[in-house]
């Protein structure tokens, strides 16, 4: 579903925040990345759907290269949801607006097919008595849940994660990988920059570890915790699961 | 001091209509040079944030140009300079033939150069908006248009309601400098009394009032604007 292959970026002309990067995740895959932070992976994901634009190297979700100038990246952005560690609602929106704007102005949709959809969305995030409330009246948890249903009313092929949980306080981290989690179990392609290695551990088929910009570790889940082989990552790990 | 007093001057013809008048044409100069600073503005304050590098350039050689020119300066060179650069027909028709040259010129002028600073609002606006919802907008797909037209213009003005407040007023005092190239104008209204009656100090008093009732009257507006505007569980910017 996504390839990277040998995607290299530089801020500037001294540093390089992605070196050669290559994954791959198939269609269905839950594939989290982590790495201390500065380490490149916010903007490896946000690479996939070019709203980071890479300066060699080829990226193609579902067999479309994202770097061919022929390419619609709006169209294919459309296919690609995206979730944003700061939410990034849109303010002067409701919450159903929010579902529905893409929808309406990208997709097309009829006022009622777009309103039908981000109610099923509402309900499925449980968040339906918010409907008609401001991004402002929410928590941050209630926020992040809106942003994901924002993104699956475009009912996209893959789902990217850009540190959902990062934002939040700790009690509300839980409702939102609830929803990934489910979201996981019925077969979405998912990509997930995230700290919660509880998640990783539960959901995700592989998990990649970054540092300096590079992929250093990319290993099936279990032998990930079990026993990763970089000293990188078995350093990275002794530190976050610790406590 | 040896000074007649006499306020009922103001209330009496033709002065009290001079005024009137005056005030009138202050109110079109301002008001229509608004909308060419808005307008222009806007645009430009877009180009300045766009991706487009050429859009970029264009927005900033503007705002360069026309903010660090004293406003008095740009007035005479549109006015005295501009229509002698012209071929002949041209320059004649903008210093004559067009119609009220005089006025045209002086909206045309403030216009432009209160552009440059609403594009320079607008460019802070969209910026203080964020590049995350700019991200948010493209990642469901939007065209950058649609981004601006959707997402980051609606917020963005909601921002700068209050400099815009003051923009304004500042356009409509700056209205006055209209009266240097001959437009009669709310000043220039209170000066011509003043020279047929001597009572300078009541004439000008009364314009003192007039412009303030007007700034009052656009502050009160611009105030009932913000608090309508405001989204839900926010604050608006002016103090209740």
């Amino acid at each position: 579903m996504i390839e990277m292959n040998a995607v290299n970026k530089w801020y500037g002309k001294n540093f390089q925040v992605l070196k050669d990067c290559s994954l791959k995740v198939a269609k269905g895959e839950v594939i989290v990345v982590c790495g201390p932070s500065g380490s490149g992976k916010s903007t490896l994901i946000k690479t996939v759907n070019g709203l980071e634009p890479i300066n060699s190297g080829d990226i193609t979700v579902d067999g479309v290269s994202i770097t061919a100038k022929k390419t619609n990246l709006d169209k294919m952005r459309s296919s690609i949801g995206m979730v944003f560690q700061n939410f990034e609602l849109f303010p002067h929106m409701n919450v159903t607006d929010n579902i529905k704007i893409g929808q309406l102005k990208v997709l097309g949709r009829s006022d009622e097919a777009a309103s039908e959809k981000a109610a099923e969305l509402l309900e499925r995030v449980d968040l339906t008595e918010h409907a008609q409330k401001y991004p402002s009246q929410l928590s941050g948890g209630q926020q992040q849940r809106v942003a994901i249903a924002r993104g699956l009313a475009m009912e996209p092929k893959a789902m990217l994660f850009d540190e959902p949980t990062s934002a939040l306080d700790p009690e509300m981290i839980n409702e939102v990988l609830d929803v990934m989690v489910s979201l996981a179990g019925e077969g979405m392609t998912m990509m997930v920059v995230t700290h919660e290695m509880g998640f990783a551990r539960k959901v995700a088929d592989r998990v990649v570890f970054m540092d300096f910009g590079e992929i250093v570790e990319d290993a099936k889940s279990d032998d990930f915790f079990g026993s990763p082989r970089s000293a990188r990552a078995q350093e990275f790990l002794s530190k976050i699961l610790n406590h | 001091m040896n000074y007649n007093w006499d306020w009922g001057i103001l209330f009496r013809d033709p002065y009290a209509g001079w005024i009137l008048d005056g005030l009138g044409w202050t109110l079109v100069i301002s008001l229509l040079a608004w909308v060419i600073a808005f307008t222009l503005g806007s645009i430009l304050g877009v180009f300045r944030t766009t991706s487009s590098p050429v859009l970029r350039a264009i927005g900033t050689c503007y705002v360069e140009l026309f903010r660090n020119i004293p406003i008095l300066v740009q007035l005479f060179l549109w006015y005295f300079v501009f229509p002698e650069l012209l071929p002949d027909d041209w320059g004649r028709w903008v210093k004559r033939d067009m119609p009220a040259p005089a006025l045209t010129t002086a909206i045309v002028a403030l216009g432009l150069y209160t552009a440059s600073r609403v594009c320079e609002q607008v460019r802070s606006g969209i910026e203080a908006v964020g590049v995350g919802q700019r991200q948010a907008g493209r990642a469901i797909g939007m065209t950058e248009p649609q981004v601006y037209r959707y997402i980051l213009l609606p917020n963005a003005y909601r921002i700068i309601i209050p400099p815009l407040t003051s923009e304004f007023l500042t356009i409509f005092k700056q209205s006055s400098l209209a009266l240097t190239i001959g437009v009669v104008e709310l000043t220039a209204m209170t000066r011509q009394i003043e020279e047929y009656t001597f009572q300078g100090f009541e004439a000008f008093t009364a314009a003192t009032i007039v412009y303030s009732l007007v700034t009052f009257t656009v502050m009160m507006l611009m105030r009932i604007l913000d608090k309508r505007t405001a989204l839900p569980g926010t604050f608006s910017h002016g103090a209740t």
